[in-house]
């Protein structure tokens, strides 16, 4: 069978085959289940058969009333940093190990309420602190590409979900890269909204200025069909931003900017994977410009002042009383929460917490929170500048293939935190960018990234649309070896 | 990161390490405050601190009820919870 045309192969696929009831839901649905118990990389850490089938049969019976609409009866994965309504909410944390939320994340809603039938929930570093999906409580995540080596993260679960093609697509959230860092490595397509644009109501908070959550799918055409259904204003998200929807821009001839910053950084194979893809642009009729954004090189360590200060001030709500892990037989009250606090979290966010503290903390505040800050206005003003003279800005999401996994051997935190290089500078300017296959260095997956500016999406889309016409990375899937075999009636 | 630093930290954050543990803490620490000091290069005279990404100011809404809080539902979230009470450790000798 021709794997295009196979209705789990995308949104897109899922949607027409639905629609002209060539498949119906609960069909669609039990082949996802299938295939996620087939699947041995851990790229889920709770899957809710009995909801699924529950709601892909109201899916098929509201279709068979009213005929398709929306998403009806399409499958779909959350990340486990999404509330979940009677489907345990871990993070990926011993701390919200046996968390259950008493209500649904508006991403989670509105996706329900467009008849999305949710499978389950995906792996992902704790408390989305990480880029290898290493973190978890819940144990690593192999990439389908090479089982040795890291999905990415911290939205890795979804990645390799999505990449193993268990699900067509997969929500994720972006707070340094971790939608578009693990797109990368998976060889799928991720995109992170403007801050703003995806309510961030019951997605639990890592940090509040940056987090945004968005879709994961195999084709940019993808994303766009869900970001429909997960973008809007919500009022119980002081920060989410009343904007017209997301929408189709016209065509014509962009000027795609590249900065020396990103690119004198890019070495070996890769470098070569992506200075091709960017001719693909220029064949297609845009124009390429050099920009610069001269203070990229200040943004990774601003970005870890100011994330991990975020995060301290919000995982200060895990106490051990109101919800969350508790240590037994605790003394004093003191200790109930040290000891809680200590059991529940694992070594990258006890780091991270620590770091906040320390960067928050009388004598250093200045020195520290208010310098990043300060370097943060410089980065966005670096992006501003440059949307002068461009339209996008067209650079690689990652300065390596996805790397090996280190089995809790990672002697340097910092060299983790490099990783994000390139994501991090559009997450600091609150600038929506997605990432896209673009090729293969030594067998693994190559993402682009385009970086557009607020509230720039529909462009986004378009480009990567356009682009993805004229290839055919996105549509490439891991060794048959690894694929679920596919099944005669699908 | 002298030891009273960390102890400090440890104070403020309500987190306890054991000895191994904190002696790889310590140096993690170290490595990334001298990580993020790479800013410090930046000149930023002048430049006014970002907070919010698109600049904006916190809107508020109107003063009136919006959600109840359903107690009983939210209590059983709790690792101990008795007739409407969390209970902790006794803080009052």
């Amino acid at each position: 069978m021709n794997a295009r045309c196979e209705p789990l192969s995308t949104v897109g696929a899922a949607v027409e085959a639905l629609r002209s009831k060539a498949v119906g839901a609960e069909e669609l649905a039990r082949e996802c289940l299938r295939r996620i118990r087939a699947d041995d990389g851990n790229s889920f850490v709770a899957v809710c058969e009995e909801q699924a089938l529950a709601a892909a049969r109201q899916a098929d019976s509201s279709i068979a009333a009213e005929g398709f609409r929306d998403l009806r009866g399409v499958p779909l994965a959350h990340k486990d940093v999404f509330c979940t309504e009677g489907v345990a909410t871990t993070c990926g944390s011993r701390m919200l190990g046996e968390f259950v939320s008493p209500y649904d994340a508006a991403v989670v809603e509105r996706l329900k309420a467009a008849g999305a039938v949710m499978l389950g929930k995906t792996n992902m570093d704790e408390f989305a602190m990480g880029s290898s999906n290493e973190t978890s409580w819940f144990g690593p995540v192999a990439n389908p590409w090479d089982p040795s080596r890291v999905p990415g993260g911290s939205s890795g679960g979804s990645a390799a979900a999505v990449a193993a093609g268990l699900v067509p697509a997969a929500t994720g959230t972006d707070t340094g890269g971790s939608i578009r860092q693990p797109a990368a490595f998976c060889g799928i397509s991720g995109l992170k909204p403007t801050y703003g644009r995806v309510s961030r109501y019951g997605m639990v908070a890592f940090a509040s200025s940056l987090d945004q959550g968005g879709p994961m799918a195999r084709s940019a055409a993808d994303l766009r069909l869900l970001l429909r259904f997960m973008e809007g204003h919500d009022a119980r998200d002081s920060t989410s931003v009343a904007m017209p929807p997301t929408e189709r821009g016209a065509r014509r001839r962009l000027r795609i900017g590249l900065a020396a910053e990103y690119w004198r950084a890019l070495g070996g194979g890769l470098a070569g994977v992506l200075r091709e893809a960017a001719k693909t642009f220029e064949g297609g009729g845009h124009e390429l410009r050099d920009v610069s954004l001269a203070h990229t090189d200040y943004a990774v360590p601003a970005y870890y002042v100011v994330a991990s200060a975020e995060a301290s001030t919000n995982l200060s709500r895990y106490d051990g009383v109101r919800y969350g892990h508790r240590a037994a037989d605790a003394g004093s009250l003191d200790e109930l929460y040290s000891r809680s606090r200590s059991e529940g979290f694992g070594a990258e966010v006890k780091r991270r917490i620590l770091t906040g503290a320390y960067t928050l903390s009388v004598g250093y505040y200045d020195a520290y929170y208010r310098k990043a800050q300060r370097v943060r206005r410089l980065v966005r003003q670096d992006f501003l500048d440059a949307f002068e003279e461009v339209d996008l800005i067209l650079a690689p999401t990652t300065p390596t293939t996805a790397f090996p996994r280190a089995d809790g051997q990672a002697e340097d935190p910092t060299a983790m935190y490099r990783q994000d290089v390139f994501t991090v500078p559009a997450s600091l300017a609150g600038l929506p960018a997605l990432s896209i296959p673009c090729g293969f260095d030594a067998g693994l997956p190559a993402g682009l990234q385009l970086i557009a500016p607020h509230f720039g999406e529909g462009l986004l889309l378009d480009v990567a649309e356009a682009y993805q016409q004229e290839t055919d990375w996105h549509l490439r899937s891991p060794g048959e070896g690894r694929r679920p075999p596919e099944r005669e009636q699908l | 990161m002298h030891p009273t630093t960390i102890d400090k930290l440890l104070r403020l954050t309500a987190l306890r390490l054991d000895a191994d543990e904190r002696a790889r803490l310590e140096d993690d620490l170290e490595r990334i405050v001298e990580f993020v000091d790479a800013m410090q290069a930046a000149d930023t005279e002048g430049v006014a601190p970002l907070a919010h990404p698109l600049d904006e100011i916190q809107p508020l809404r109107a003063d009136r009820v919006a959600e109840t809080v359903d107690r009983d539902c939210f209590q059983k979230l709790a690792p101990l919870a008795r007739d409407g009470f969390y209970l902790v450790p006794r803080v009052v000798e």
